[in-house]
């Protein structure tokens, strides 16, 4: 009996042993939610890039699939409680990064990378802004993406002779008449409710303006003011435009109907572009969502290392590659995005992506809900709970008064 | 247990001593009693502790008490007072409905048809299929714009399509079907050897009697098959307490339009990971916990009861 169990403890003590050697040789553990299409391409060609520069360095790429994220986010909660950090892992900028793992001490402070990276040239003031907290850096963005856009079938409005809506007036004109032939004006997946919410932020920029809508996550905007009545009930009229099995598609699904221009237009992020491009889609066309001409509502992935990260050298190099030129023009023309810093050769981007880059130097940058750069995430969460009732119930006035309360809990 | 039977004097144990061969047993058992302890019974406490602490931020310092704060605002939200009445419906048309199709199946089987191992495989096999696979399964038969609607139009019935689980008045109607069909087989698999343990001769008896044959399944059949009908009702009622992955296969992670097909479980899931609130999450899980015990303690001290008889 002893004797086993001395061997046991041996055993064990051997096991530590080599995992503590294991480490010191070199390694880089990437967590992120990146396993399939464009999104995973490119960052294989930033490994690629990465390894061709630190051929000793084995990359473990930890990514996990499925829910937008959602199983990801859930893992690495488990794992940084747990005191098991990944080197480094992707995270929203704003406050899905801020308030999540800076506020809360978990992020490794990356200001000595910027400062030997000269970003704050690079990188736009607005995201600049979106990244800080309290004047440090915790994380690198790798790219910008664009919530607030409307990518529409250019076939089923010029053979309907109808221009594409800029305003809402203009959007509910046309679409009663689409309504009437029998299309679909407006294609709508929200089997996972972020796309209701995607929609809604866009009706809540296109109705406030860029100003007041930024004012909604820093108490400066009442939630019970009549702007944001007003932008519930559009947003109510919109949804009695929209396919009736919504409920049951994904975005790229609801996109499936555009391309087969059984709908015309849909509301979604500008990953819809690479989604075109894929599926070899020639008649597309794209504008900012109603209303939000101007304003570009915008998220990122970005990078950033906590602080018990095992490989702490090899995690500043990655995000060295992330933010550097040269990582951003192998990523981005892949994922489908635009790049973050403000030099990259437009040659190597698709026509919407050079239209978007133009867009994004002129614009107003707001922070997308949807996707984490606009409030916390248990914020976003409660607003989604109320979307997944208003889709269904449209009741402005008791929704209303829930998001009150959700702003009241978020922000006292 | 000899107060069950007094009538019967029992030899009165003696209090034995410890010797040296029960250490044998003890030292077999310690490891996994104290994991259990441990793993077990230290981890609901810590998660009833944490129902009632302030943890509803990543980081909470210091964590405090708050009493019964998390479980009052649960009561009070609508989405879990919707999760508590899905729960509900899903138990009325799942338990009942595995209760009746399985016993159907059984009698059906031990009329002795030929082919019977056959039809027995074919009726078990959806159990052995994870919920997440029956979930798939279930969402592309279910899916407005192909499987079963596809079906109805092609057999002229178009009055029976619908929208299935994106439907907010079906929703979690339609989840239980999936786990009817998943589970009615595995109910069916437990009457049949419930009815091939009840002795022959009994039925000879009632048969010398003269009992017809609805009396012999009213009177005999069905009285002896009461154990079974229980341990059925508290598989299937803790699994439609417990239902998570069958949701989120065939609805989302967000339960539906409108949380027509949210439960419990999810919305743990929900608050725990996406929102944060560890204690809230707590709240809930404590509340799934005291939702499975009124079924299971009474089933326990029954089947203590019945161990005590024999």
């Amino acid at each position: 009996m002893k004797k086993a169990a001395v061997l046991a403890i041996a055993v064990i003590a051997a096991g530590i042993g080599t995992a503590a050697i294991g480490q010191s040789t070199g390694k880089l553990e990437i967590f992120s939610w990146w396993t399939t299409g464009g999104e995973a391409a490119g960052l294989l060609k930033d490994y690629g890039i990465f390894k061709a520069a630190n051929p000793s360095v084995e990359i473990i790429n930890a990514a996990v699939s499925g829910g937008a994220g959602s199983n990801a986010k859930a893992v690495l909660k488990t794992r940084m409680l747990g005191g098991d950090p990944p080197d480094s892992f992707q995270v929203h900028m704003g406050h899905e990064l801020i308030d999540t793992w800076v506020k809360s001490g978990f992020m490794e402070n990356l200001d000595d990378v910027y400062k030997s990276e000269n970003w704050e040239k690079v990188f736009p003031k607005g995201v600049l802004d979106l990244l800080k907290y309290q004047g440090h850096y915790y994380s690198v963005p790798s790219n910008i993406h664009r919530s607030n856009m409307m990518f529409f079938n250019t076939k089923v409005f010029s053979d309907n002779g109808l221009n594409v809506p800029k305003t809402y007036a203009q959007f509910f004109d046309v679409a009663k008449k689409l309504q009437a032939k029998g299309i679909t004006p407006l294609a709508l997946g929200d089997n996972g409710i972020w796309a209701s919410v995607n929609l809604f932020e866009t009706v809540l920029m296109g109705t406030l303006g860029p100003k007041a809508y930024i004012g909604l996550w820093d108490g400066k905007t009442d939630w019970n003011g009549a702007g944001v009545k007003k932008a519930l009930t559009t947003f109510s009229q919109m949804l009695g435009y929209v396919n009736t099995d919504h409920a049951a598609r994904s975005w790229d699904q609801a996109n499936d109907l555009v391309i087969q221009g059984k709908a015309a237009m849909t509301v979604m992020g500008d990953w819809v572009d690479a989604d075109n491009l894929a599926k070899k889609f020639k008649d597309s066309g794209w504008a900012p969502a109603p209303g939000n001409t101007g304003i570009y509502s915008a998220l990122s992935d970005s990078f950033g290392i906590p602080k018990k990260a095992p490989h702490l050298d090899q995690a500043k190099t990655w995000v060295k590659l992330i933010g550097s030129r040269q990582g951003q023009e192998a990523f981005n023309p892949v994922k489908g995005s635009i790049c973050a810093r403000t030099d990259c050769d437009p040659k190597l981007f698709g026509p919407y992506l050079q239209w978007a880059t133009k867009q994004w130097k002129t614009n107003t940058v707001v922070p997308s809900l949807a996707h984490g750069a606009a409030a916390s995430e248990s914020w976003l969460s409660s607003i989604s709970d109320a979307m997944s009732l208003f889709v269904t119930r449209r009741d402005v006035a008791s929704t209303q008064s829930a998001l009150v309360q959700d702003a009241q809990d978020a922000l006292k | 247990m000899t107060a069950a039977t007094p009538s019967v004097p029992m030899p009165r144990r003696r209090r034995r001593r410890f010797s040296s061969d029960h250490w044998g047993p003890i030292l077999l058992l310690l490891p996994s009693a104290l994991l259990i302890l441990v793993f077990v019974y230290g981890f609901i406490g810590y998660t009833g502790w944490l129902s009632m602490s302030n943890w509803n931020d990543l980081v909470v310092n210091p964590l405090k008490f708050v009493g019964l704060d998390n479980y009052m605002h649960l009561f009070r939200d609508q989405r879990f007072q919707i999760d508590m009445q899905n729960t509900l419906t899903f138990s009325v048309i799942f338990i009942p409905g595995c209760l009746v199709l399985g016993l159907i199946g059984a009698l059906l089987l031990h009329t002795g048809l030929p082919t019977e191992g056959f039809w027995r495989t074919v009726f078990l096999l959806p159990m052995a299929l994870s919920f997440i696979v029956t979930g798939v399964l279930w969402r592309w038969l279910m899916n407005p714009s192909s499987g079963l609607n596809l079906l109805f139009d092609a057999l002229h019935l178009p009055f029976l399509k619908n929208g299935w689980y994106t439907d907010p008045n079906i929703g979690i109607k339609a989840v239980a079907l999936a786990a009817l069909w998943q589970y009615s087989g595995y109910t069916m698999a437990m009457y049949l050897a419930g009815l091939r343990a009840i002795p022959g001769d009994v039925y000879e008896a009632a048969q010398v009697d003269g009992a017809t044959a609805s009396q012999i399944f009213w009177r005999i059949t069905l009285p002896l098959l009461t154990p079974v009908s229980l341990s059925a009702v508290i598989i299937l009622g803790h699994l439609s307490l417990k239902i998570f992955d069958l949701v989120i296969a065939m609805a989302g992670p967000q339960g539906g339009p409108a949380f027509s097909s949210d439960v419990p479980a999810n919305y743990m899931f929900n608050t725990v990971y996406q929102a944060n609130k560890f204690a809230n999450g707590a709240g809930i899980a404590m509340i799934l916990l005291i939702c499975v015990s009124f079924l299971v303690i009474p089933y326990l001290s029954w089947s203590l009861r019945q161990e005590a008889r024999a």
